[in-house]
């Protein structure tokens, strides 16, 4: 399959993983579409983390498949090549040095890009003689991304990369990954729990609850087609088939309801309101079945 | 050259925002024929937003005709919003500083005033459509 043509940058089928007795992610289907920021969030305990794992190659499926840049993730050196990824807290070796670490990346990927990285390290301020364990969170961080985008990737992954940094640092971050979208044709899959950082950096939306995609789509398509309507209490049964309705809260003389629809809404008993993306998140994340909630939701500007 | 910002708090999703403000420098003289716009990147990478999200932006305001793509060099503004309304802007906020007095001196507060301004504003608005 050509670079040019392909559709979707990651694609799982009926996709699991089990760690001995538990199902830390089961029967998922995503596809997710290359050249976007694609902004993966749901509660803890979704299975984020573990799709991201699965993508990359680190774990294997225990059941159903999943396709990487068009191929069988981690399959072979050239598709290890084509995908870099940040793992959670951004980890490095702290033993070794920043100069030590362009060194490994340099001998272990074959399209390693040496002086984008050095160039980063020195606008950085990173001293290469300097140990990676006594770097600053934000700093191990710059690092991180630095390595992972100097292998030149079709498709980077970010698990939580900014979710244990300070403002400034966590700023600073997605300034340097948004200035390397915009230089290369990178295709980017972040999991966040920021829903700022989500609406700022990504164009894509995925909401994961408990393995199931509740919505994926163009993050300004979705704002557009969601509406919160307010009006006196009534069924909401009753509305027009076009309105998809995603949650519905009742008083005894008062129903708000947020409905997903391509038409304009007409009728004047309802007040009609845009939603921001916060909202729209927590509504798909709120609509799975009580039984199976997960624990409180974190979700924070 | 313009330097862009967000409002988390605007109501606008970040594509309108640049829009907005491009079309407000427009209409006040900030930016003017032949000025340059900054590219994807610097603002991709200043405001750490999506680069989709300003080639977006950029796109409207081609299509809206203000500005235009040099491919290799850059976006251009081809036209200004301000035209011969600009002289009149310094009467005219000399009108409002004056109304703004009055307001006060009859007691409105901050919120009274705007909320005045604005229902006036649309009420007007309506009536000339």
């Amino acid at each position: 399959m050509s670079t040019g043509l392909r559709d979707s940058v990651i694609r799982a089928r009926g996709l699991g993983k089990k760690y001995r007795q538990r199902w830390a992610l089961q029967d998922c289907d995503l596809d997710l579409p290359a050249g976007r920021v694609v902004g993966l969030v749901g509660p803890n305990g979704a299975g984020k983390s573990t799709l991201l794992n699965l993508a990359a190659g680190l774990l294997a499926p225990s059941a159903g498949s999943i396709e990487v840049c068009g191929g069988p993730s981690a399959a072979d050196v050239a598709q290890l090549a084509r995908v870099g990824f940040v793992a959670q807290d951004t980890p490095a070796y702290a033993r070794l040095t920043v100069a030590d670490h362009l060194a490994l990346g340099r001998r272990l990927n074959p399209a390693w890009d040496d002086a984008a990285a050095r160039e980063r390290v020195a606008r950085l301020g990173l001293d290469p003689k300097q140990r990676a364990g006594t770097l600053s969170g934000g700093q191990r961080a710059q690092l991180a991304l630095t390595l992972a985008l100097a292998k030149r990737p079709e498709l980077l992954i970010l698990d939580e990369p900014v979710a244990a940094l300070d403002p400034l640092a966590r700023r600073e971050f997605m300034q340097l990954l948004m200035e390397a979208v915009a230089e290369h044709e990178l295709s980017v899959v972040l999991s966040s729990h920021l829903v700022s950082d989500v609406e700022r950096a990504c164009d894509y939306l995925v909401v994961l609850v408990d393995s199931r995609v509740q919505v994926a789509g163009d993050l300004d398509e979705l704002l557009a087609t969601h509406h919160r309507l307010v009006g006196a209490r009534r069924d909401p049964d009753r509305l027009p088939a076009h309105q998809q309705v995603i949650s519905a809260r009742h008083t005894d003389r008062q129903t708000t309801l947020l409905v997903r629809t391509e038409e304009p809404i007409h009728d004047p008993s309802w007040s009609v309101d845009g939603i921001n993306l916060e909202d729209l998140v927590l509504a798909y994340m709120d609509r799975t079945a009580p039984a199976v909630r997960r624990p409180r939701l974190e979700v924070q500007r | 050259m313009i330097e862009f910002h967000l409002n988390g708090r605007s109501g606008l999703s970040p594509y309108q925002q640049l829009v907005q403000q491009v079309r407000h420098a427009l209409r006040l003289g900030l930016l003017k024929e032949g000025d340059r716009l900054p590219t994807v990147k610097e603002v991709a990478s200043q405001l750490a937003i999506n680069p989709n999200t300003v080639l977006k932006a950029y796109r409207e305001l081609e299509h809206k005709g203000l500005v235009a793509a040099r491919p290799g060099v850059g976006t251009f503004v081809t036209r200004t919003l301000a035209d011969k309304s600009l002289s009149a802007h310094g009467p005219l906020r000399k009108d409002l500083e004056r109304w703004l007095t009055k307001a006060r001196l009859a007691g409105l507060d901050e919120e009274s005033i705007e909320a005045l301004f604005l229902s006036t504003f649309r009420g007007a608005g309506e009536d000339v459509a």
